[in-house]
């Protein structure tokens, strides 16, 4: 209770201070830390040859960040592929697969970071920092510039100009991702993040362990018994190899740019990224900070900060519904484990020192977000304590969201909720004084619906093909969270694994890739095409007759659009997957 | 409309409840129902179940006929149901169309070889007419064509295109001249220049709107059918993924049966926006229809969509705020002349002027003082000219004169020497400043007093502006008048803002500037001169009575030519926004209970389990399914009387109105369709249960 009430309240404070540098930042206004980064901005203009005075219409705009995403990915592409022959890689890891580098490439770029790999066992180090940690950086300014021309086209009049790319990526790295980065950076590695570039430490044990492995025969395949049991060794195992590398650093702006993607396969649950129960409230505030600041960065812009307040009570009450939820399930705990006579909360892939408050909050963080580090193992939640997270990706990440894209879908899902609102009052729709007519409309329907459209057709083809039930380790209801939870993942560019799920298959790697490449830039290419048409019309004032937007009515109304939405689309899926499995666990199957 | 054409009204309902069943088949065709493609999709539902009804009849094993034929036959009615709420929405409009047209036949004009009366004529038939000849129409001829009227009067009854039967005045100059074709002349000789080709006139025009031919989408409904179509996109996915999902599940469960076709095409009706998208071309045409019966013609349906948004509001002060008229109120001698003696004074030098302004002083002399004349037979009467501004008699070798302050101070001053009494220019002053206008009174060389002629608001304006105000729509007075009486008028009707002195390039200013801040501008008008600012605004509505060029750069004509007509049309563009929105909104909560209805039913084979989220307690899957459907297709009839009516429309502010219509139809879409769901399955399960 008391970590909510200090995350909650901090994060409420830092969103006016974050909020309007960022404003000053994206307005090209002095800050206290131009003295610094003005000469290497300018610097960068200069060697990439960036007239940082000329603006783009929306076109150019959406080529130019399209363009570079499609050259981050090729060179991400290229560097997986060709790892072996790449230094910084003590381990000498050999090159990914096409499929999985595929797969990686469309991951890290589309900020999802999902990890259809184990890092600590296939990535070198150079992987990890020129590869991927590079990314987490430029796909959160991505999402960043995406917002930015967003508001810009609520907030200016009669003008195709949406301001510069180029400009705006540079300013969103430089000015905002790096400087908190690197604080984050070093107070992590003051609670024990490491941060080196050491090779992996082999350390003997202090007691010997001793267990029953399976028998593999030659081929990889478990030996099985006549009754058909697997056969077993007893082995011993004498020493451990731990993994090292310069962790702090991305683990940093894993969290700060939405990324999530860890540098360990058990991501923010291993204690090397995520030590103390107080790394935990920073990264959980870390990775809310940003999407929260921006709505009062939108407010700014738009010239009334009441409209972000109220996107971001929208925000932060369903935050606090699903920490609640989250929070009274697995305090339930599991009844067919009391009736074993192991009483208490649900505990099973939850680390002890977050504890379940702590637990429960990174995981609302971390899926309200599209950021999709975890600090826990979300499948072995209770079905609907699991349902939550999975929930909560398939509200579209609007739940503060990812960098920028939390903000812009649910600035799209507002445009809905004000068009139907529009029309219950007799008046053609306007939000925040800008017409919402045809165009607004089908764009912000691509916007939202996209990826719960991949997520749809996505899930249905696998569970319906050998490849894709293959991948499942636990058949029945919770195979199908498992499926529908990859892919509402991938889709909704999140990236937190359910666990359970054999991911790196060419199936799920290729499906996988083309769900974060469509959840990613069909929305992106629908907000930056709206931004241009908002951007050219008129303002139009607000008169009695028109709907505040930034009042509790409407805050209500948006809410409940979010959830019709949302039931609408998956009530068929959850009923077969989580809450069937919830019953037939109540029922004591 | 008159008692009379209701009662005719009604009389057609029987007929017009058959034509459109009739009508509505015809549009079944699904070239036809491509124009709403999610009533589209619902056809080829049903085609598919009933393909699945009569499979069920060959092979056994599968689900049971009755089950799947009844599944069809209420898919089937949900298309039925929707196309026959369009095709009654327009049959009423079309009977109306029957008779315009039948005025269109076998008119005969007299051509003329050049526009004067004694000129050479010609009888052709009026389909030959063109744009600019020029015909001669005498009593009892019905004018061939749309025109304006250049030389002559003539009254005209216009009952064709009114339905009003009281003849109006047709005079060649000034705001009354045009005339439509189709109008009988009843009294009065006139020649009429042709201003439309056949096939463009407006009485074609109106038959083309009213029967809904040239009737195209507005943008709004367009935007709207953009979410219905997604929402029908997203549902068939959803559908079609819960097959693989349920087949995966039978094998890994290894018990039920995967969800049929059958269930998943019902599903998928259900779920689909089949509600609104079965109303939506209905609410419009009705929309329309509503302001014929108000006598007003939207020229398009993109003009009452746009008079629901308006913000500011143009009107002419004169005949719109106060009567056309002014009227005398009171007396005010002057010197040491009593008001009686005012009255008599003021009575003597009306009793010629046969202005309404001239009767009014009469009627208060009257009122006041049982004052009455008879007009002397040595009267010579004093023409009120622009020159001289004041009119009069001359009787008993005396010059009796009223006119404007200065003109009969100078009168006054010609006949020699004279004293203007002090008094005069502190009354002039304070009638001109409470916005009413002083006539000064004089018996030669002596002034009497002061007659205060007073603009007379209409009675209940003040509340219709406070209306308009409570739906945010500023109202803003334009008069000729000076800024000292059009401050006066505005601050007694209550309008937001006036423009004095206006002339018709501010007319046209005062639009552009409120368009550019971002307005919406609707303007009344009907002279010739606000041609210009008609065409500007965004909604300009023409009196009927007005001048041709007002009429072609209107997008709406009111036939009755009242000004404050345009609260109507607001009201009735609100009103179909507010329908639309409120029968989407109640559409997309149907589906909560839908869900909680059709799932477990459909799933009950695979998992058992699933029935504690059968909340309604329904019979059986079967009954659970056709239920839902059978609700989803009843609920289009129920609701067809509220899509032509239109949701009643309250002048609220816009958070409170929201609430409200929220809570009807979002609260009230979750509530109805369990009750409705309920008792279909109850009824249903009762028959089912004697059947077997």
């Amino acid at each position: 209770m008391f970590q909510t009430i200090f995350v909650v309240a901090v994060l409420l404070l830092l969103v006016k201070p974050l909020g309007s540098y960022m404003f000053r930042v994206y307005q090209g206004e002095r800050t206290f830390l131009s003295i610094i980064l003005r000469p290497f901005e300018g610097l960068i203009y200069r060697i990439a040859g960036v007239n940082s005075e000329e603006e783009m219409g929306w076109k150019r705009y959406l080529l130019s960040l399209l363009l570079f995403n499609l050259v981050l990915i090729f060179s991400l592409f290229l560097i997986l592929i060709f790892q072996q022959i790449l230094p910084l890689n003590p381990r000498h890891f050999t090159g990914f697969k096409w499929d999985l580098a595929f797969n990686t490439a469309a991951s890290f770029v589309t900020n999802t970071n999902w990890q259809a790999y184990a890092g600590e066992e296939q990535a070198s180090y150079f992987t990890q920092m020129a590869g991927l940690a590079v990314h987490n950086f430029l796909s959160a300014a991505t999402g960043m510039t995406v917002v930015i021309a967003f508001i810009r086209g609520f907030a200016r009049r009669r003008t195709d100009l949406l301001g510069n790319f180029w400009v705006d990526m540079t300013r969103s790295t430089l000015y905002i991702l790096m400087p908190i980065a690197t604080l984050a950076a070093l107070l992590l590695a003051s609670q024990g993040v490491i941060q080196n570039f050491s090779d992996y430490k082999k350390v003997s044990l202090v007691q010997q362990e001793d267990y029953n492995k399976p028998k593999v025969d030659a081929g990889g395949k478990t030996v099985l018994d006549s009754v058909g049991k697997p056969l077993l060794d007893k082995t011993t195992v004498k020493d451990v190899t731990i993994p090292m590398g310069p962790v702090a650093s991305q683990e940093a702006i894993k969290t700060l740019g939405t990324n999530g993607g860890g540098f360990f396969n058990a991501n923010s649950a291993h204690p090397f990224e995520n030590p103390t129960p107080l790394t935990n409230i920073a990264e959980i505030l870390l990775i809310l900070m940003i999407p929260a600041a921006l709505t009062y960065t939108f407010g700014l812009m738009v010239g009334n900060t009441r409209q972000g307040w109220t996107i971001l009570g929208i925000m932060l009450f369903i935050f606090l519904l699903a920490f609640g939820a989250v929070q009274y399930m697995e305090q339930g705990g599991n009844p067919l484990i009391t009736k074993l006579g192991v009483h208490g909360v649900n505990m099973e892939g939850k680390e002890v020192r977050f504890g379940m408050a702590g637990t429960s909050l990174f995981t609302v963080a971390t899926t309200g977000t599209s950021c999709g580090a975890v600090a826990s193992m979300h499948s072995s939640f209770t079905p609907l304590g699991g349902a939550i997270p999975l929930t909560l990706m398939l509200l579209g990440e609007t739940v503060f969201g990812g960098v920028g894209s939390g903000l812009y879908t649910m600035l799209a899902f507002a445009i809905i909720a004000v068009f139907v609102s529009g029309l219950m009052i007799g008046r053609t729709p306007e939000y925040l004084g800008k017409k919402i007519e045809v165009r607004e409309m089908w764009l912000s329907l691509v916007t939202i619906l996209s990826a719960g459209i991949v997520v749809l057709i996505f899930s249905g083809i696998a569970v319906a093909t050998y490849a894709g039930v293959s991948s499942i380790s636990n058949p029945g209801p919770h195979g199908i969270s498992e499926i529908l939870y990859a892919f509402a993942s991938m889709a909704n560019n999140n990236g937190s694994a359910f666990a359970g799920l054999n991911a790196d298959t060419t199936f799920y790697n290729i499906l996988g890739g083309l769900a974060m490449l469509i959840g990613r830039y069909v929305p992106i290419a629908a907000v930056i095409a709206m931004a241009g048409s908002l951007a050219s019309k008129k303002y139009v004032p607000p008169s009695l007759g028109t709907l505040p937007t930034d009042k509790l009515p409407f805050a209500i109304w948006l809410t409940l659009v979010l959830f019709i939405v949302g039931a609408l689309t998956f009530f068929p899926s959850m009923a077969l997957g989580p809450i069937v499995e919830h019953l037939m666990m109540l029922g004591g199957a | 409309m008159s008692k009379h054409e209701q009662q005719k009204q009604s009389v057609f309902d029987r007929e017009l409840l058959k034509s459109a069943l009739f009508e509505s088949f015809k549009k079944l065709d699904p070239r036809a129902l491509w124009r709403n493609p999610v009533m589209l999709c619902v056809e080829i539902a049903s085609v598919i179940t009933l393909c699945t009804f009569v499979i069920s009849l060959i092979k056994h094993g599968g689900e049971p006929a009755w089950f799947t034929g009844m599944v069809s036959f209420w898919l089937w009615l949900t298309v039925i149901f929707s196309v026959f709420a369009e095709a009654l929405a327009e049959g009423r409009g079309k009977a109306r169309a029957e008779s315009l047209r039948q005025t269109r036949t076998d008119i005969m004009a007299k051509v003329l070889s050049k526009p004067e009366f004694d000129a050479e004529q010609k009888s052709i038939n009026a389909s030959d007419l063109r744009k600019g000849d020029t015909i001669l129409v005498e009593a009892n001829d019905l004018i061939a064509g749309d025109g304006d009227v250049i030389a002559g009067a003539a009254l005209v009854n216009e009952s064709a295109v009114t339905g009003e039967s009281a003849p109006v005045v047709r005079e060649s100059g000034g705001d009354r001249s045009a005339v439509t074709g189709g109008t009988t002349v009843v009294s009065g000789t006139v020649i009429v220049r042709i201003s439309a080709n056949p096939g463009e006139t407006f009485i074609d025009k109106m038959i083309s709107l009213i029967e809904g031919a040239k009737r195209r989408k507005t943008p709004n409904e367009v935007a709207l059918e953009v979410l219905l179509i997604a929402l029908t996109l997203v549902f068939i996915l959803v559908c079609a993924n819960i097959s693989p999902l349920s087949i995966y599940s039978v094998k890994s469960g290894g018990e039920g049966i995967p969800v049929s076709l059958t269930i998943l095409v019902a599903l998928f009706v259900c779920l689909a926006p089949t509600t609104i998208a079965a109303l939506l071309p209905a609410i419009g045409i009705a929309g329309m229809d509503r302001l014929f019966q108000k006598n007003v013609i939207a020229l398009s349906g993109r003009a009452i969509e746009a008079a629901g948004d308006v913000n500011v509001l143009l009107l002419d002060k004169t005949g719109t705020i106060t009567y056309g008229n002014r009227e005398a109120v009171e007396f005010v001698p002057v010197g040491n002349y009593s008001e009686r003696d005012v009255a008599e004074a003021a009575v003597i030098s009306s009793l010629a002027d046969e202005t309404p302004e001239g009767r009014s002083v009469l009627v208060l002399a009257k009122d006041k003082f049982n004052i009455e004349m008879e007009k002397p037979s040595d009267m010579e009467v004093i023409e009120f000219s622009a020159d001289t501004r004041l009119s009069g008699i001359n009787s008993g070798g005396k010059q009796y004169r009223k006119g404007a302050s200065e003109s009969v101070i100078a009168f006054v001053k010609s006949l020699g020497e004279s004293t203007i009494p002090e008094k005069l220019g502190e009354v002039v002053d304070r009638i001109g400043r409470a916005g009413a206008t002083p006539l000064v009174v004089a018996r030669d060389k002596e002034i009497i007093g002061v007659i205060n002629l007073k603009d007379i608001i209409k009675t209940g304006i003040q509340e219709r502006f406070l209306q308009l105000r409570s739906m945010g729509i500023r109202t803003v007075m334009i008069t000729g008048d000076n800024p000292l009486t059009a401050a006066a008028i505005a601050a007694e009707a209550k309008v937001d803002d006036f423009l004095a002195q206006a002339k018709p390039e501010d007319k046209l200013k005062l639009i552009r500037d409120n368009q550019e801040a971002g307005f919406m501008v609707a303007m009344t008008g009907d002279g010739t001169n606000d041609a210009p600012a008609l065409a500007q605004a965004d909604v300009a509505v023409a009196m009927n009575t007005g001048t041709q060029p007002a009429r072609e750069a209107a997008n709406i004509i009111d036939l009755d030519s009242d000004p404050t007509k345009l609260l109507d049309i607001v009201e009735v563009g609100k009103q179909i926004l507010m329908t639309r929105g409120n029968l989407t909104t109640f559409s997309i909560s149907n589906d909560i209970a839908k869900y909680f209805a059709i799932i477990p039913a459909a799933l009950y084979s695979i998992y058992p389990q699933l029935g504690v989220l059968n909340v309604m307690r329904l019979s059986s899957p079967y009954t659970a399914i056709l239920s839902a459907v059978i609700f989803n297709a009843l609920v289009i009839p129920m609701l067809v009387p509220l899509a032509l009516k239109g949701s009643k429309f309250r002048p609220l502010p816009a958070e409170k109105l929201l609430i409200r219509n929220l809570l009807i139809y979002g609260v009230g879409g979750v509530i109805t369709p369990f009750i409705g769901i309920k008792l279909i399955d109850l009824f249903v399960s009762l028959f089912i249960q004697s059947s077997t």
